[in-house]
């Protein structure tokens, strides 16, 4: 086993390119997951806003401004 | 009906040329109105190819071998710097909005604008080039190799540079993002412009060099007002 | 046929579609790249002259192949988003630009590190090495692009008009690039002097690409998911997708 991790002297670099291909990928899965998140988010916030009709108006203008 | 939308397809080489100079005259004008402006730019040029012997040594062997890559890093980069006038100030006062909506076919105004360009940069870096070649220790076949590469590659630069400048417009973050699109695709360019010199000094014939600079200048004359028009009408939507 | 084809081509029913396509190509990714990690660091054998550093080609040879296959496939979605006005075929080509990144960046980085032990240094200027750069460059332009124009459908077509631009030189780069050199490297080191070979290292090469190949696909339509949800947000259908989610 010891022998594997050791890659005939060559770990540093072969851990390095798997390693990082790991990292970025769950990195990448990670981010996937949060933008998912957020798109639902914002869009149940403007489908309240747009809900609750006139009375919260102002905020959504507030919202479009900035 | 139908020859209507003939003549709007494809307009007839009279109205075709009258657009291309029409364009071509204004932007000139515009350009020698302010000399300083240009003037400036040369003056950047002078300087960036001035730097490197500092930033490196003054000993023959090392310039000679620098030269021809620092001479055209240096005309890419004052191609870069002028970009930005082509199309921004017609584009923030509306101009270019009263331009694209003219009867006037868009790419033949385009294109008049990407010449203009060229002859206010690319062709006082291509004529002064020579004359700063000597501080690299060039010769008289080499200088006049080097003139010729910039002279059909620096037509290329304008317009491939113009898509780039085109797509910024109204976009943030202007000149660092323009750089970002247009330096990559500038890589041939400069890899076919400086290696003229390179095929010379090895003992070849920098034929093949001159040769694709004046295939991709051909590819980029005919290409490149169609994509900036498209450009500029996205930019204007 | 026909009719499938334009039922899929409006975000609605794209949506679904891509949701159980982006599982199923989960599921291919992670069982082609299991077997073919196992098959490359256990099973294949150690090269004879480059020890078990060559193991980094599984990696890097489909980490590069997708790299320049995924801005094919950007440039083919842009030329349709440019030429009939789709809004689904622009959200694809946004969608595959990050991982079309990822994937250079992985192919560099992991082409650095084999390069190390085999030429003796991380960064030869390699002719793919180079142009693979470029590409990277390429794509960062794209996304760049993209983040600076606020109204998405002008970036669209910003944004499809560049990657075209970008795919017509990228073969010219690609030219240019083995062009220089070939003609400043004396001696050739390049992937091409690679070892022979053997049976075992073939498959293991083919089973990561097939792995690599299925996670660009499943991570890249999962993107577009959230891209439609982003850019529908007003929508009717997304209303009761939300509605359907928080009953959920």
């Amino acid at each position: 086993m010891s022998g594997f991790f050791a890659m005939g002297g060559y770990a540093w670099y072969v851990w390095m390119s798997y390693g990082a291909a790991a990292v970025a990928v769950i990195v990448e899965i990670l981010a996937l997951r949060l933008r998912r998140r957020h798109a639902f988010d914002t869009a149940r916030m403007a489908q309240d806003a747009d809900a609750a009709g006139p009375a919260t108006r102002p905020l959504a203008d507030l919202r479009s401004n900035g | 009906m139908s020859e209507a939308t003939t003549t709007a397809a494809a307009p007839d080489a009279a109205s075709v040329s009258a657009a291309f100079g029409w364009a071509l005259a204004r932007d000139l004008r515009i350009a020698l109105r302010s000399k300083a402006e240009l003037g400036v730019q040369l003056m950047f040029y002078v300087i960036v190819v001035s730097l490197f012997p500092l930033a490196t040594s003054p000993s023959r062997e090392v310039l000679a071998t620098l030269g021809p890559g620092v001479l055209w890093t240096a005309a890419l980069l004052a191609s870069l710097l002028s970009l930005p006038r082509l199309f921004s100030a017609d584009f923030s006062d509306g101009t270019l909005e009263q331009i694209a909506l003219s009867p006037r076919p868009l790419p033949a105004l385009v294109s008049g604008k990407m010449a203009a360009h060229w002859l206010t940069t690319g062709l006082p870096v291509a004529v002064l080039a020579p004359v700063l070649g000597g501080q690299y220790a060039m010769d008289g076949t080499e200088l006049g190799i080097l003139a010729a590469a910039l002279l059909l590659g620096t037509p290329i630069l304008s317009l491939l540079g113009a898509i780039g400048a085109a797509l910024t417009l109204g976009a943030r973050g202007g000149g660092s993002l323009l750089a970002l699109l247009v330096l990559p695709l500038y890589a041939p360019v400069l890899i076919f412009g400086a290696g003229a010199v390179d095929a010379l000094r090895a003992g070849m014939s920098a034929g093949p060099q001159l040769s694709l600079l004046a295939a991709g200048l051909l590819l980029a004359l005919v290409a490149a007002p169609f994509a900036v028009a498209t450009a500029v009408r996205i930019a204007l939507d | 046929m026909i009719v499938n084809w334009f039922r899929y081509s409006s975000p609605v029913s794209f949506y679904p579609l891509a949701g159980r396509l982006s599982r199923a190509f989960g599921v291919l990714a992670a069982g082609f790249t299991i077997a073919g990690l196992y098959i490359g660091l256990v099973v294949a054998p150690t090269d004879a002259t480059q020890g078990d550093a060559y193991r980094i080609i599984f990696l890097h040879v489909p980490t590069a192949w997708m790299a320049m296959l995924i801005y094919l496939a950007m440039a083919f979605w842009s030329a349709l988003a440019l030429g009939f006005n789709t809004r689904l075929s622009a959200m694809m080509a946004q969608a595959l630009a990050p991982t079309g990144a990822l994937m250079a960046a992985l192919a560099l980085w992991s082409g650095a590190f084999w390069g190390r032990p085999t030429w003796g240094t991380y960064w030869a200027w390699d002719a793919r090495m180079t142009s693979t750069l470029i590409l990277l460059f390429l794509y960062l332009g794209v996304i760049a692009l993209r983040s600076a124009i606020d109204d998405p459908r002008r970036a669209d077509r910003a944004c499809a008009l560049l990657s075209l631009v970008g795919a017509v030189n990228v073969p010219i780069i690609y030219f240019s690039v083995q062009w220089w050199n070939t003609l400043h490297q004396g001696s050739s080191i390049s992937f091409t002097s690679a070892p022979k070979m053997a049976m075992t290292m073939v498959e293991g090469l083919l089973v990561m690409t097939a792995g690599v190949w299925s996670y660009c696909i499943a991570v890249t339509l999962a993107r577009v998911r959230s891209i439609i949800v982003e850019r529908e947000r007003g929508s009717g259908w997304v209303a009761s997708l939300i509605a359907r989610q928080g009953a959920r």
